[in-house]
């Protein structure tokens, strides 16, 4: 671990570090200790991120001039916020950043100089609300080169800044002092399949099921709605697949010439392939129980197949909150006399 | 269930015609059998898991005393609740069932009380009473064994006469037939002993896996509750048995694909010792483990392996090239054990919290207690014992077909078991009285009527229920053992009008998805049309086809559910299989090319 605290590698950090490193570094940590396959990478944590808007603070003044902000004066605070934010992002960092970052960078990357990463914002917040607002969607795909990826980060920082989240801190009264961001900086996968899955049924809550949903390309695709995905329904224990719907994918993302991602067409008779193999699906079934166990609770998992090495890859895992809220009522009780339980088929009631 | 949005209603009784030209054959069905006016008012259905094919009208005597015994077991002996029994009306050969439930919560309260002072003495007492239950079912297999044989000689045996037996052979005729007679009806009270209750244990576990995992798949629960060392698995254990002696022997070159049974035994009884050898085993499996029937020993005609040794010796090539390429043929029985406690653990680990995990225990605790019987049972009851009793029959038709009362031993099933009764006295009177016997004159034309009315039968088909669907389907037998809800009914209904698709849906029995060639097969005599990969399209896949498991790519059937053996037995294979479609030997046709999801229950028409 450098010693300044701004860089943390995968392995250095869990879950429990999520006020330093975010939820989403804290995952990854956690993933990586399990035993579970994730793009190697780092994070920089809210120290970073503390030292960077220090100095702006100290010349420009953000943290008074945003607590000073009336949440229902839209105008005021938009304007306000897209000052801060251009300063955020144009302002170069402390040197001493630039260097760790630029260190942690070429080492990942093996000092390869372009090879490309994700950057992708970690919200420190518990507050699944705040933490959209905070630019959880705040990912930036095939970031090239070393002084590209701080750019991001700064970036990400001051999405710290965006209307919407500002209006929510305000409403709230929340000190500005505790606001941090950490970003993780990943190695990317070019993935020749990538999607979403759920440790539970969405439908029915069934906890014995995995919900697949996948397309070709980068898996921005299917978390943004760009492409209706193949979608199977695998039991959790038998492996046995219940549901496969395969779909036409008109369109993938990939990596763009120059970095960054686009959007293509999808040729002709690949649209209606399964973008997954029974064989993947099955080792994506067995991740994904492995990750549950490990957390003692449903997951709603980002995922990839590395287009090169065939592997599947965890890119992200967080506790399903749909259907968790709603186990309340058991299913069935113990009876004093066993016996009992059959008056439910016998008895007439059901 | 909730109650339904719209009445539903099938075709009356009163509007189902007797198809012209088979009145006759029709009548024979006794009076108690034919519809009346009076059930326009009631909801019947279809019981084609039983009995698929129209009724020879002496077969019929399986419905009546397999309804007799349930009803008396829900309705007197465990006073179920909800229900009474289940009566039974035939029509053009089809026989329809519906179910007397009990609706009144006074009632069903009072019923609850006896109930509970009955049924749970049974659970609390279940080893000892089924300990009990063997005795008495093996003591009724050796009675049935005992029996005389059939035989009128001319004159009455020196040592009968010397002995002082007093009562002449043809009295034994009338007793033998009586005491053979009241066998099958014995045999099916002990049939239903345990059965309501075996599955009302499992179906309660069932129920709750069902609500706490909606999507888990009904054969994922029966794995759960499997045993693996279940008398129906025993036939095709000792043909397994038999391949490896057979090559052990040395006398395995004599065993080859579509040669008769018969030559084959011609062959090693030529073989010398080894063949001796061989063929003394054969024995030892045949007696009893070959009294298996082809289909669910309802009709007469699905005869055992040991009337036809076709099914076993299908089998056997396949085995013994399996024994020699060094594949070991023995169960895995201790891996399946763990497997099978590896999936509960799972589940179990998988459940919302500790008071749902203590719920799940007590009820597969109690699953697990009660399912030897409603796996054991069959062996002994539908196969053994019934196996015996259509042989015992078949003396009685011997007999009179030598008298002439008709032309063959098969004959004896177009009469009723009252009319069997008839002709017998009939023979009995004439061999003392040295007169000529009435059957003779009387029989062969009622005979052919009915034949020819059988044919007709078969080539109509006959609405899946009649009459008004009840709102609510809660007779916990029909549930449990037909699988008969509104939701199904709908979809039966819906299939009625439906379009011609492609897709042909079922019960997902055994995953896996194959494509092939649909062999339609009728009957056991067929299966030697089966080549390697063919896909089996049959009425009922029955344990007992399980030899030819090893060569088809893919099993489909009209009937069965998801428990059901040949669902087991397909997965221990892994042998995709779709069960329960209803309909696919009609609308698959022969030598179609098809592809069977068995992950899906989905059964689909390629050209």
């Amino acid at each position: 671990m450098q010693s300044s605290g701004y860089i943390y590698w995968f392995a250095q950090v869990g879950i429990a570090d999520r006020p330093l490193v975010g939820g989403k570094g804290g995952s990854l940590g956690e993933l990586q200790r399990a035993g579970i396959s994730v793009p190697p990478g780092f994070v920089v944590g809210t120290a970073a991120f503390e030292r960077g808007v220090q100095a702006l603070d100290a010349e420009f003044g953000i943290r008074s001039k945003i607590e000073g902000l009336d949440p229902d004066d839209l105008e005021g605070v938009s304007t306000s916020t897209q000052a801060v934010r251009r300063v955020i992002e144009e302002a170069p960092l402390p040197q001493e950043l630039t260097d760790e970052i630029g260190a942690a960078y070429a080492q990942l990357c093996s000092g390869h100089d372009q090879s490309p990463v994700a950057v992708r914002s970690s919200a420190t917040t518990e507050d699944a609300i705040d933490a959209s607002f905070a630019g959880l969607q705040d990912t930036y795909l095939w970031v090239q080169g070393a002084s590209e990826t701080a750019n991001m980060i700064r970036r990400c920082w001051a999405s710290m800044y965006s209307v919407e989240s500002v209006t929510y801190r305000r409403r709230r009264e929340l000190p500005e002092a505790g606001v941090a961001m950490a970003v993780v900086v990943q190695a990317m996968v070019d993935a020749r399949t990538a999607g979403v899955l759920f440790t539970r049924s969405p439908t029915t809550g069934d906890r014995s099921v995995i919900t697949v949903e996948g397309a070709w390309g980068l898996g921005s695709a299917v978390v943004g709605g760009e492409v209706t995905p193949d979608r199977w329904v695998i039991g959790k224990i038998t492996g046995e697949i219940s549901a496969r719907n395969i779909s036409d994918k008109a369109v993938r993302h990939v990596p763009r010439i120059g970095g960054g991602i686009e959007e293509i067409a999808v040729d002709g008779s690949l649209r209606t392939q399964p973008c997954m193999s029974d064989d993947e699906l099955e080792m994506l079934r067995i991740i994904a129980r492995k990750v549950e166990k490990h957390y003692g609770h449903a997951q709603d998992i980002e995922w990839a197949v590395d287009r090169n090495s065939g592997a599947v890859l965890l890119l992200q895992s967080r506790p399903e909150t749909v259907w968790s809220v709603q186990d309340v009522q058991p299913v069935a009780r113990p009876e004093t006399d066993p016996l009992a339980h059959v008056m439910g088929i016998f008895g007439g009631r059901r | 269930m909730n109650a339904p949005a719209k009445p539903m209603i099938f075709p009356l009784p009163s509007s189902l015609e007797v198809i012209p030209g088979t009145e006759k054959a029709q009548s024979a069905f006794p009076y108690y059998t034919q519809f009346t006016p009076a059930d326009d008012q009631r909801f019947w259905f279809y019981n084609s898991m039983h009995f698929p094919e129209p009724m020879c009208t002496f077969d019929m005597v399986t419905a009546e005393a397999a309804y007799c015994a349930l009803g008396s077991s829900s309705a007197r002996v465990h006073v179920i609740p909800t229900t009474l029994g289940i009566d039974h009306r035939i029509i053009n050969g089809r026989v329809y069932i519906g179910g007397n439930a009990v609706t009144d919560p006074a009632e069903i309260a009072r019923r609850a009380a006896e109930f509970q002072k009955r049924a749970f003495y049974y659970y609390e007492n279940w080893e000892t009473l089924y300990a009990h239950w063997r005795e008495k079912m093996m003591k009724l297999i050796e009675d049935s064994r005992a029996l005389p044989k059939i035989d009128l000689p001319e004159f009455e045996p020196l040592e009968h006469v010397h002995a002082g037996r007093g009562v002449a052979s043809n009295h034994f005729l009338l007793d033998t037939y009586q005491k053979t007679l009241e066998g099958y009806f014995r045999m099916w009270h002990h049939h239903f002993e345990f059965l309501l209750l075996g599955y009302g244990a499992y179906m309660t576990f069932f129920a709750f896996c069902k609500k706490a995992f909606p999507e888990i798949s009904d054969q994922t629960v029966a794995r759960m509750v499997a045993g693996m060392e279940a008398e129906i698995f025993r036939p095709d254990d000792e043909l397994r048995r038999l391949a490896r002696i057979a090559v052990e022997l040395g006398v395995d070159a004599n065993f080859k694909e579509g040669m008769p049974a018969d030559d084959v035994i011609s062959a090693l009884k030529n073989a010398g010792d080894a063949g001796q050898v061989w063929l003394s085993e054969l024995e030892k499996s045949r007696d009893p483990w070959f009294n298996i029937n082809v289909g669910d020993g309802f009709y007469h005609y699905h005869r055992s392996w040991n009337d036809d040794l076709t099914m076993a010796f299908s089998g056997l090539p396949g085995y013994i090239a399996q024994v020699k390429a060094g594949k070991s043929l023995e169960r895995p029985v201790d891996a399946l054990q763990e497997e099978r406690r590896q999936l509960i653990a799972d589940y179990r680990e998988l459940l919302g919290s500790d008071e749902e995990r203590v719920a799940y225990d007590q009820m597969i605790a109690l699953a697990h207690r009660v399912f030897p019987y409603v796996e054991g049972h069959k062996f002994y009851c539908e196969h053994w014992y019934t196996n015996l009793f259509f042989n015992k029959i078949r003396e009685f038709g011997a007999v009179l077909a030598k008298h002439k009362f008709f032309a063959t031993t098969e004959d004896v099933f177009h009469l009723t078991h009252f009319e069997l009764e008839a002709a017998i006295i009939d023979l009995m009177n004439s061999w003392s009285t040295g007169g000529e016997p009435h059957g003779p004159n009387h029989w062969p034309a009622i005979i052919a009527e009915r034949k020819a009315a059988i044919a007709i039968w078969a080539e109509h088909v006959t609405p899946p229920a009649l009459g008004p669907v009840p709102d609510v389907i809660d007779d916990p037998a029909i549930v449990m053992l037909w699988g008969i809800t509104r939701e199904s009914l709908e979809a039966w209904m819906n299939a009625a009008h439906g379009p011609d698709s492609k897709e042909i849906k079922g019960f997902a029995a055994s995953r896996g998805v194959v494509e092939g060639t649909a062999r339609v097969v009728k009957s056991v005599q067929e299966i030697g049309r089966l080549r390697q990969g063919d896909i089996l399209v049959c009425q009922v896949t029955n344990p007992t086809w399980a030899p030819i498991f090893q060569k088809i790519g893919a099993a489909v059937s009209d009937i069965g559910g998801s428990m059901s053996h040949a669902a087991i037995v397909a997965r221990e294979y892994g042998l995709p299989a779709v069960v329960g479609t209803g309909n696919a030997t009609v609308r698959i046709r022969d030598g179609q090319r098809i592809r069977v999801d068995g992950g899906r229950g989905t059964v689909t028409i390629l050209e």
